[in-house]
């Protein structure tokens, strides 16, 4: 750490034993703090963003920065080796550039809040959390541009600063600020609300500190590390052969012609450290495509994902982190070099989780799940309504969870936690649209013996002139089935203008004009299936037939011959399940719909756009 | 004067409650006779002979018969509700599908997410090819012709009840009551529950969940109701039965078998209430109520004799839009397990639970694994010689059997380790606690803490001193609590609407005319069900947020003649919003919904006054070893029937009865108060 810690009380915390009964007590009472840090925000905050679609993450950590409790990975260390000024009691920071706290936030939207706590003037530990502004200005209303080149294009920047200095607010530098936002009184709530929120968990500490000592307070958080060390030791020797294992996956296109770009990463295991190693992945992209991953933000999602396959009962921090070692090559797109444009990474980071998926799943194909986790598309609306009025909206939307080892991926449901949608009546009683279709799509999922879930289908009728924005991906790449499942369908955008002439919407793109009348038609992706689809049991398949889930000829790709009220030709079918299984030959343990090559071949007749162009790349 | 009898009958899991109540002077008599899961009626109707047979009232003197009721959350419990059908506008047949795309649990949380199946099939729903706009224009006409077409089909799939929830009803119901209509033309058989009537608020999900549960219960409540109802009369000819609400007022039969949904938590408001109503006599209006039973703890808020009343209702994975008293449940009760991980060796209690079968490993009925109650007979809280409600003897030995096993994995001795389940399972109580006290910005040192159900009094103790709640009070009989809160609560109607409106774009007068017309809707329902509206009462709410927020904060609001309520009850939100969150702001406020609340007449009961005996001196029923705090006591036991009002016991002592055992720690002392609560406090505030 560079950053100068000061307090007024330097008696140091002493290492005691805490017996394991106040350890369990202590563990659970941080979890509660971090779940009201929630509460509060999804109650305070005003962008429906982050007040109804929860695009927020919560953390509470010792105090040397690692993660006790919470979800997506200390932010504080990487914000701790970069900034060089004093922490004093009563200070909080903000910042939101990536390149300044090692990637711990990805990109300038999220605006990341650390509050050092202290009690009788000793720091004790951290709480911290970032939130998803709908608009920070830059280029375009949303603030994500497709075709940024530099992260100066993307809205202002915020290095580490104190907000709060001491305890009181900076007026001038939140005002200077929230003066280059488009919606300046929802960054000033939401701002406000992940503020509330730390201090809550600050205060949940320093009483918690109190009521057991603040010597067994500061030690049982290390204890609570020790812990997940050791039960994730158990899972990484059971998991992570040491002989290499590759996988890669692709973010479709960039948004300005060219693509795809591959993500890659080879795993292997040496003793009890498990090494991942990127370096056969792609350049940076001179749009804004990029991923500025941090390596301990990696391995906080392998970490969790390898606890909910393995073992859901570990409670996860950041206490493993020594047996991970991530290598990621300077001026690759998952480590770009300062300035590139970020804002667009989501699609990058939804498709790291699939990397994860199928690197950890070519051991346990068994345990292993489809590809789902493939995005999390964007829609912006925005314009000036008859009164003249701005009008903004941000919205994300959700698709097919992926065929799983338990069971069938639900149909139109998120992959983010606790994100929902916006209620339908929110949206038209804000603003000047109604929703007229909201459906999952029949057959978009991946057949299996587990069904990958539908995707969503949402008719946008506009009615106010006005500029939309799409960030989606999985148009041209499938989301991929396994182990004999198929892939779900992929993602497409059409613009029904009110004269009835029909519109490709493509995947990225800003500045769309749309009129009073016209309907826009955004379908996402559906997950991929999970195991043999011959093998699903007919009433199964009947019964989505009957739900309209998957359709008459949809059910053929089970080779299930029904009728549309899903009843079953069981005597055909038989006769045509043994027919497609001589067919199809060997079951592989990925089913990618078709090489880069073949899709790209396929690719105008299929998506009605012509392929994207293989990426040159910047100069860096 | 001819004595009349008010009587409030509690349907637990294995006994049903009754309780008989004197109008005129007050006199109470009880009855416990087992219940009946088949039919619960029976046991009802058991329990109501027994008490007048033991007291020697007449049945025909019994006015009104009150009744807390989980048969609407027992069948959602046990998904044995109704084949229910649902009606969407047209492009919206998938919402109960996608379910708002939540997916509970952290990061990955998708990967073992198992999705229940909706209440209304997918396959049961069908569209109306029909538009309102968000301010209530129709945007295109309903088609009749093909609604028809679908509904008969519908009819052919032999569904039980039929939800109608169509997009912006909140605002205009038209098209709502006109599907309804034609659905009661087609198949009049079927009950329909449209959702602007059930809850005209806006967010279509929520709106058609509600709408869907109430369909899914209100078959089996209305046969429940009805048999019961008709039951009653043959026996007493003017009775009239009333059904407690979730959020602890009263609804006549008819109105509680039309709308079941809001009957999910009438068996918890029913303690509530209780604990109110005997705390209350004991001069205590701010409580903590702790109900702790053999799987789960139900623990609320009541301020100024108050209960917090939240605005939805969960039941299991179900969550609706109904109004219910915030009673926050944890899955730990007397029956949770404890078991140690192999991989992190952390003790964990709960959520699994042994349930009545095996039960704990002292009941002796093949339960082998630790329970909170092996710990508690471990730690000598509940005396060998005591009785558990039922014939069953306590093995000990068992107890201690069960135990050891996680006390080696743990490394700690017998008693350590059941002191440690006692503790963890304590602190999940006091998660709940703290949720309803701490969190909402109350301070819980100004709260008592009253402790019901068959666990209650032998945890109540120690929580009292993690939440600084004093005195912590056990009532007698904490099991008949709910019972003497369905026998004394009033009648309770609501009537509200969504009326968004920033405060700028609405005046007193407005509101003061959308109120009161509420009200007239809210009090002629009390009317309705033949209530009289003298000695009735109204109060108002709204529902407000800063404009831009998602959720709202209830504000009660008093329509003083000449006042600016604008201005008043934006000061109250401002102070509310930073008692909650630690800051206002300088937004605008915006009024989400209107409430109207019609109570009937309050039931003036007088309490009896008991003299007290100055001499009396309790007399301990023996000795025994007792856990606590690290160290072994030796503890007093007593008899609660034989001790005396007004006097004190020291801890550590152990009190039984019945249905419980109260446990008092050491430094502490039992005060037993005129009308025989135990008022436990620390000897230092004595």
């Amino acid at each position: 750490m560079t950053g100068i810690l000061i307090e007024e009380n330097t008696e140091p915390l002493k290492k005691v034993t805490v017996d394991s009964v106040t350890l369990d007590i202590i563990e659970n009472a941080l979890k509660n703090a971090r779940f009201e840090m929630d509460a509060v925000l999804f109650r305070t905050a005003m962008s429906p963003g982050i007040r109804e679609q929860h695009d927020e993450f919560p953390l509470i950590a010792n105090r040397d920065g690692k993660m006790v409790v919470g979800q997506f990975g200390s932010f504080i260390h990487g914000f701790m080796s970069l900034y060089d000024g004093t922490i004093e009691e009563g200070d909080i920071f903000l910042t939101t550039d990536p390149y300044s706290c090692n990637g711990a936030i990805s990109h300038a939207n999220d605006w990341l809040v650390l509050v050092p706590i202290y009690k009788d003037h000793r720091h004790i530990a951290w709480s911290a959390m970032f939130g998803h502004m709908t608009d920070i200005g830059g280029k375009v209303p949303g603030s994500l541009p497709t075709d940024a080149r530099q992260i100066y294009e993307e809205g202002i920047v915020v290095p580490p600063i104190k907000i709060y200095k001491k305890g009181e607010l900076q007026e001038d530098i939140l005002k200077l600020i929230l003066h280059n936002c488009r919606l300046p009184h929802w960054n000033h709530s939401d701002f406000n609300a992940i503020v509330a929120a730390c201090r809550t968990a600050a205060k949940r500490c320093a009483e918690l500190s109190q009521r057991f000592g603040d010597d067994i307070f500061y030690s049982a958080m290390d204890e609570l590390l020790a812990r997940n060390k050791k039960a994730m030791a158990h899972l990484i020797l059971n998991a992570v052969p040491t002989e290499k294992r590759y996988f890669e996956d692709y973010i479709c296109d960039d948004g300005m012609g060219m693509g795809p770009y591959k993500l890659a990463c080879t795993m292997w295991r040496e003793n009890d450290k498990v090494i991942f190693d990127f370096s056969a992945t792609d350049p940076q992209s001179i749009g804004s495509i990029n991923f500025y991953l941090n390596e301990e933000m990696f391995k906080m999602f392998c970490g969790v994902f390898m606890i909910m396959v393995f073992d859901p009962q570990i409670m996860f921090n950041d206490g493993f982190y020594d047996l991970m070692e991530v290598r990621i090559p300077d001026g690759s797109l998952l480590k770009p070099k300062h300035p590139a444009a970020l804002s667009c990474r989501t699609h990058a980071l939804g498709r790291v989780f699939d990397i994860i998926s199928g690197l950890l799943g070519q051991g346990t194909p068994d345990l292993m799940c489809a590809a789902g986790f493939s995005d999390s598309p964007h829609f912006m609306y925005s314009g000036y309504d008859k009164k003249g009025d701005w009008y903004q909206l941000y919205q994300i939307g959700f698709g097919g969870i992926p065929g799983r080892p338990f069971g069938d991926g639900p149909d139109g449901h998120s992959l983010w936690p606790s994100f929902t949608n916006v209620p339908n009546e929110f949206l038209e009683s804000y603003f000047p649209l109604r929703i007229e279709i909201y459906e999952t799509i029949t057959n978009s999922g991946g057949a299996g013996y587990h069904r990958g879930g539908n995707g969503v289908r949402v008719g946008y009728r506009f009615l106010e002139p006005g500029e939309i924005s799409v960030h989606d991906d999985r148009w041209l790449t499938y989301p991929w089935g396994v182990n004999g499942g198929n892939p779900g369908a992929r993602s497409k955008k059409i613009l029904v203008k009110s004269d009835g002439s029909e519109q490709l919407v493509p995947s990225k793109c800003d500045r769309v004009k749309v009129m009073n009348g016209d309907l826009l038609l955004f379908e996402t992706w559906g997950g991929g299936g999970w195991g043999d689809p011959l093998t699903r049991e007919v009433e199964r398949v009947g019964s989505d037939v009957k739900k309209g889930l998957v359709s008459v000829s949809g059910a053929l790709n089970y080779g299930v011959i029904t009728d549309s009220h899903g009843v079953v030709s069981i005597k055909k079918t038989e006769e045509l399940r043994k027919e497609m299984n001589v067919a199809r030959g060997e079951i592989e343990l990925f089913d990618k719909g078709g090489s880069i090559e073949e899709l790209k071949a396929r690719c105008l007749a299929e998506t009605g756009f012509n392929p994207p162009i293989a990426p040159s790349f910047a100069p860096h | 004067m001819k004595n009349s009898y008010r009587l409030g009958v509690d349907v637990g899991g294995t006994f049903t409650d009754v309780l008989l109540l004197n109008e005129q002077n007050g006199e109470m008599s009880t009855a416990k006779v087992p219940s009946t899961p088949h039919d619960s009626s029976i046991g009802v109707l058991n329990g109501i002979a027994r008490v007048c047979e033991e007291s020697k009232v007449d049945l025909s003197a019994i006015t009104h018969v009150m009744h807390g009721t989980t048969v609407a959350t027992n069948t959602v419990l046990t998904g044995t509700g109704a084949r229910v059908g649902l009606v969407t506008t047209k492009g919206y047949r998938q919402v109960l599908q996608i379910a708002r795309s939540f997916v509970p649990g952290g990061l990955g949380g998708w990967v073992i997410y198992q999705k229940s199946e909706p209440m209304a099939p997918l396959e049961l729903t069908i569209e109306a090819d029909e538009r309102v706009s968000a301010k209530g224009e129709i945007v295109s006409v309903l088609d009749e012709s093909s609604l028809r077409e679908s509904l008969k089909n519908l009819a052919k799939e032999k569904i039980e009840a039929l939800t109608v929830c169509l997009i912006n009803s909140f605002t205009n119901k038209i098209h709502e009551q006109k599907v309804r209509d034609i659905a009661l033309e087609i198949m009049p058989e079927v009950p329909v529950s449209i959702s602007s009537e059930v809850i005209p608020e806006l967010q279509e999900y929520e709106r058609a969940v509600t709408t869907v549960t109430n369909s899914y219960v209100r078959p089996k409540v209305e046969t429940y109701i009805n048999n019961l109802e008709s039951e009653l009369l043959e026996k007493m000819k003017e009775v009239k039965l009333s059904i407690l609400r979730s959020d602890g007022g009263l609804a006549s039969a008819q109105s509680a078998a039309k709308y079941p949904v809001n009957m999910l938590m009438s068996g918890p408001a029913g303690g509530v209430a209780g604990a109110i109503w005997v705390a209350g006599n004991a001069g205590f209006k701010n409580l903590l109520t702790l109900d702790i039973g053999g799987t789960s703890t139900d623990v609320a808020l009541v301020q100024n004799g108050h209960a917090q009343l939240r605005r939805e209702t969960t039941v299991g994975d179900v969550t609706v839009r109904a109004s219910s008293v915030d009673v926050r449940t944890v899955g730990a009760g007397g029956g949770s397990i404890a078991h140690v991980p192999a991989v992190t060796k952390a003790l964990r209690v709960g959520p699994q639970s042994a349930g009545a079968e095996p039960g704990p490993a002292a009941y002796g009925n093949g339960g082998l694994e630790p329970t909170v109650t092996d710990a508690n007979i471990v730690l000598g809280y509940i005396p060998s010689r005591a009785r558990l409600g039922g014939d069953m003897a306590i093995d000990v030995d068992a107890a201690e059997r069960a135990v050891g096993r996680i006390a080696s994995d743990l490394g700690l001795s017998v008693e350590a380790a059941a002191e440690g389940i006692y503790n963890i399972v304590n602190e999940n109580m006091f998660g709940a606690l703290r949720l309803v006290s701490v969190e909402q910005g109350h301070d819980s040192r100004e709260f008592a803490l009253i402790a019901f159900g068959g666990a209650g009094p032998l945890h109540a103790n120690a929580l009292g001193k993690l939440m600084g709640s004093w005195p912590v009070i056990i009532p007698p009989g904490p099991g008949v609590l709910c019972a003497y809160g369905d026998a004394t609560t009033r009648l309770r109607n609501e009537a509200s609407r969504t009326f968004i409106r920033k405060f700028s774009a609405t005046s007193n007068e407005e509101l003061r005319l959308e109120l009161e017309k509420l009200a007239t809707l809210a009090l002629s329902a009390l009317v309705e069900e033949k209530a009289t509206s003298e000695g009735s009462e109204i109060t108002y709410q709204l529902d407000l947020r800063y404009q831009g927020q998602g959720l709202s904060l209830t504000v009660d609001v008093t329509l003083a003649e000449g006042e600016d309520v604008l201005t008043a009850i934006g000061t109250q939100f401002d102070l509310m919003h930073e008692q909650l969150f630690t800051f206002s702001l300088p937004a605008e406020k915006e009024i989400v919904n209107l409430r109207s609340i019609a109570l009937g007449k309050e039931a003036r009961v007088e309490v009896p006054s008991v003299t007290i005996d100055p001499d009396f001196v309790n007399r301990s029923e023996g000795n025994q070893k007792m856990f606590a705090e690290g160290q072994w006591w030796d503890a007093s036991i007593y008899d609660r029937s034989k001790i005396g009002r007004g006097t004190a016991i020291n801890g550590p002592a152990i009190v039984t009865e019945m249905d419980s055992t109260t446990m008092i720690l050491p430094e502490h002392v039992g005060r037993i108060d005129s009308f025989g609560n135990i008022l436990i406090t620390p000897i230092t505030q004595d």
